[in-house]
């Protein structure tokens, strides 16, 4: 028999009709999975959007919650928006030089097995689950000390930190080796190279791991009931006491006996929801930017 | 006007050996990467203000050769060597030399260019100013792109961006670099493998102008361009060990014209005449 050429005999052999209709089942199914994907976000932003609309109001975000046993007149979170912006920018603050120096070890200097060791820890420490890192920073920063949004900004910098290396990490080493060779051959040294070449080029990538990250944090619940949950009503920008945020809130709001605390609650949970879509854009929006700066030098 | 590209440089007979300068003594080189021996027991000397040639097969290890002259190979992972080099009497292989001593004063142009992605101004003034050359810094800028035979091109955009140019000026714009800081060996890794003639042709000019003031060593896998620009060549070869392995290593070393029109090896004259390679 010759190996060239196919017979009829060979396409009958190898059933055609039956390979195309597990293709054609097979592409519905792959097609169903990615669209039950997308149903579920637009479910769940339809849903929290419905029960939510009714508290959605200027008030939400500039009054602090109503006092008293029957609260009357205006009553919104403004001291959780604070809390979370002074929480999640502290965070930021300790995760991200941090992290951007990890991953400029990790890509620039260190040997390979420190680098593989490292990076697997990092993915460890990405995986821990949010609530273990909040018991492991009450045992340490809380215990004896109470709460404070120094803890909880400590808690998530910790849920960040991974994020932020690994993104840093990906940008730095697509930086061309050609320009840190450029940079070297002309007797300058490592560091030198490090922070005038190598880092400018990834500066959009960084931003976006950081983006990224805020928007995982922002809306992190777990640690921040155990470490900054005992709180005031007031508006407090002051990050020595434990601070309000909107995770814990809407949390709390929830078991109220009160309707409205519970449309409340999800009207938070809109404008929280609505603020990491935008982050994630923004996000997307920086590294396309990033890797067409890269790619235009090669 | 017509001429072509072989008459446009011409090779003048070489001084005398004993009369000229040796800039680098390389003694036993060895380099291996990982556990593969890129190149074994190479021994040559480089002298001053000479164009000297490598050439050779790919997988020859003339790269890598090449490479251990200012430390570049010390960026990868695995990388050890073994031999001395020296460089004006003093050895620079060591760990305890530094090799970004030994870098700034051997620079290099590399095979792809790879201007910083800033503007054509900058590329040349950022290595002076962070090596301290900061003074009239605009005249060393136009002296090194007008030794690179760049400046009439792009005299008056210097504040573009440097990868608006064209691959043969990206180039001349990497020699510029490489030459403003005033080093004292340029080392040249097939420079002009991505370039058209004309491009080919103004780099080897450039070298010829400016060998008064530098040495260049020069990759190529052209062997026409070493017969163009070379005083001395140095043919290296692919050996076979019992097992399959291979290594580079040095076969024949002489004055250029030699070794193109009476080589001693028979290696190096099936290379020179086009039978392998």
């Amino acid at each position: 028999m010759s190996s060239h050429g196919i017979t009829r005999a060979d396409m009958q052999a190898v059933n055609l009709p039956r390979r195309r209709a597990v293709n054609r089942l097979m592409e519905l199914l792959a097609w169903l999975a990615a669209a039950a994907g997308v149903a579920f976000l637009a479910l769940i932003i339809v849903s929290v959007a419905r029960k939510g609309a009714s508290e959605l109001n200027l008030d939400l975000i500039t009054k602090t919650p109503a006092t008293g046993f029957i609260a009357t007149g205006p009553s919104g979170l403004a001291n959780a928006f604070v809390g979370t912006f002074v929480i999640v920018a502290l965070a930021t603050a300790m995760a991200l030089p941090v992290g951007v120096l990890v991953a400029v070890y990790l890509t620039e200097f260190s040997p390979p097995s420190i680098r593989n060791f490292v990076s697997v820890s990092l993915d460890v420490l990405n995986g821990i689950p949010a609530i273990v890192i909040g018991i492991f920073v009450y045992g340490l920063l809380v215990v004896g000390k109470g709460q404070s949004g120094w803890a909880g900004a400590f808690a998530l910098a910790c849920l960040m930190l991974p994020l932020v290396t690994r993104t840093t990490m990906e940008v730095l080493l697509l930086v061309p080796t050609s320009l840190r060779e450029a940079s070297l051959a002309l007797g300058i040294p490592r560091w030198r190279t490090t922070l005038s070449i190598v880092l400018p080029q990834a500066v959009g990538g960084i931003l976006t791991g950081a983006t990224l990250a805020v928007a995982r944090v922002a809306g992190e619940t777990a640690p921040l009931l155990f470490v900054s949950s005992i709180v005031g009503t007031g508006v407090s920008w002051n990050p020595s006491h434990a601070l309000q945020t909107v995770p814990v809130a809407i949390f709390e709001l929830s078991e109220s006996a009160d309707p409205n605390d519970h449309a409340r609650a999800w009207a938070a949970a809109l404008v929280l929801l609505l603020f990491i879509l935008l982050t994630s854009m923004l996000a997307r929006w920086l590294a396309s930017r990033g890797r067409r700066r890269i790619s235009t030098s090669r | 006007m017509s001429f072509t590209i072989e008459s446009a440089v011409r090779v003048e007979p070489l001084p005398p050996r004993d009369r000229l300068e040796r800039i680098f003594h390389v003694e036993g080189l060895t380099a291996i990467y990982g556990t593969k021996p890129a190149i074994k027991d190479v021994t040559m000397d480089i002298y001053k203000n000479l164009v000297t040639a490598i050439i050779g097969p790919s997988g020859c290890g003339k790269s890598t050769y090449i490479r251990c002259l200012n430390r570049m190979n010390d960026l990868i992972p695995g990388f050890t060597q073994t031999g001395t080099i020296r460089y004006h009497g003093q050895d620079i292989s060591g760990g305890d030399v530094d090799p970004v001593a030994v870098r700034r004063h051997i620079g290099m142009v590399f095979q792809r260019p790879n201007p910083f992605p800033k503007s054509i101004y900058d590329n040349v003034a950022w290595g002076c100013k962070v090596l301290g050359l900061r003074d009239d810094l605009d005249e060393r800028v136009e002296r090194a792109l007008t030794q690179a035979a760049l400046w009439d091109e792009v005299k008056d955009r210097l504040r573009a961006s440097a990868l608006s140019l064209s691959g043969g000026q990206q180039q001349r714009l990497c020699i510029a670099r490489a030459i403003a800081v005033e080093p004292d060996v340029v080392l040249m890794d097939e420079p002009a493998s991505a370039l058209d003639p004309i491009a080919t042709q103004a780099i080897e000019q450039l070298m010829h102008d400016l060998k008064g003031e530098y040495t260049f060593v020069i990759v190529t896998h052209k062997m026409q361009q070493a017969a163009r620009v070379a005083d001395m060549t140095a043919f290296f070869s692919i050996s076979r060990g019992d097992e399959g392995q291979r290594w580079g290593e040095l076969v024949e070393y002489t004055a250029t014209e030699t070794i193109f029109t009476k080589p001693s090896d028979k290696r190096t004259e099936d290379y020179v005449t086009g039978r392998f390679g």
